[in-house]
């Protein structure tokens, strides 16, 4: 059953961070349009977490453009102890919080209070067998469509977790900084939010699976 | 050390991001060579992790990256490094 792990590199969509780290001392240095290239590899994760934050595409659209403008003008502050992205997903989300407060809207921290210990139902659909979905089938818009439903439908503690560690393949420690929580949490949230989308997905998931051939040539 | 079937899906994530130590990796293996449910939940739940980080699910609304590169590009100009 010895399977690769299905994770890749956490640098895998980040600049190096040799690369990185030189583009910053440029950019200090003058070269202020180097800053497109800097932000490029972080646009989708800021837009992402701050929709999943704000749950308003216009809003978050508009979140992100202030983030990565406020992320511009405190370039200095950057030590470089994390990566650039993890960095700039901070000042995402503290975008993202400031807005809902502003908003009125209640603040993540009361959200999370507690939320490590809930026992919820993480209880996996059973079933005797499995056959793989191919990632070909997104070809079939509605495949797609049914997982966001999915992640969307995550409660946002665990969404915000799946989004960058699953979605963005950032690593636990990464994930943790950008979330302002502890590793641990990150791996127990990631655990129940997996758990959570096999439970509403896998009952779902057969429809796009290959049909096997039967024993005359025929499907079943 | 013998695990039953909750015990697995305790460890399905850790599993899936070989964070599980080697004896108890070991262990899970055997219960899953002959417990086709957690095989199944395993599988599924592989199958989901590697479905939704494909690029495809979940995408950045048109022209989000020209909007945002075109206010960048002003403020770059208003503000010093």
């Amino acid at each position: 059953m010895e399977e690769p792990p299905v994770f890749r590199s956490e640098e895998s969509k980040a600049l190096g961070t040799e690369s990185e780290a030189e583009t910053i001392r440029r950019i200090l240095a003058g070269e202020r349009s180097l800053f497109h290239d800097l932000i490029r590899p972080c646009e989708r994760p800021i837009y992402l977490l701050l929709v999943s934050l704000l749950k308003n595409e216009a809003e978050a659209e508009d979140a992100a453009q202030e983030t990565s403008i406020k992320a511009y003008l405190n370039l200095r502050n950057f030590r470089g102890d994390s990566q650039f992205r993890t960095w700039v997903l901070s000042i995402a989300r503290n975008e993202g919080l400031g807005r809902l407060r502003k908003l009125g809207a209640r603040r993540e921290d009361s959200l999370d209070a507690g939320a490590d210990e809930q026992t919820g139902d993480f209880t996996p659909a059973i079933l005797t067998s499995w056959r793989e979905v191919p990632a070909d089938a997104l070809e079939r818009k509605e495949l797609g469509a049914l997982l966001r439903k999915a992640v969307n439908g995550l409660p946002e503690i665990y969404r915000n977790v799946v989004l960058l560690r699953d979605i963005e393949e950032m690593d636990v420690k990464e994930t943790a900084v950008a979330l302002g929580i502890s590793e641990g949490a990150v791996k127990v949230r990631l655990h129940r939010a997996r758990a959570l989308l096999q439970k509403s997905l896998a009952p779902q998931l057969g429809a796009f699976a290959p049909k096997r051939k039967g024993w005359f040539g025929g499907r079943t | 050390m013998r695990i039953d079937c909750q015990h697995v899906w305790s460890y399905i994530s850790a599993y899936i991001d070989s964070e599980v130590a080697a004896e108890l990796r070991a262990e899970i293996d055997r219960h899953l060579e002959t417990c086709e449910i957690c095989a199944a939940v395993l599988d599924s739940t592989r199958n989901v992790v590697v479905l939704i980080a494909d690029d495809r699910v979940f995408e950045l609304p048109a022209g989000f990256t020209q909007r945002l590169h075109d206010r960048l590009a002003r403020e770059l100009e208003l503000a010093g490094p």
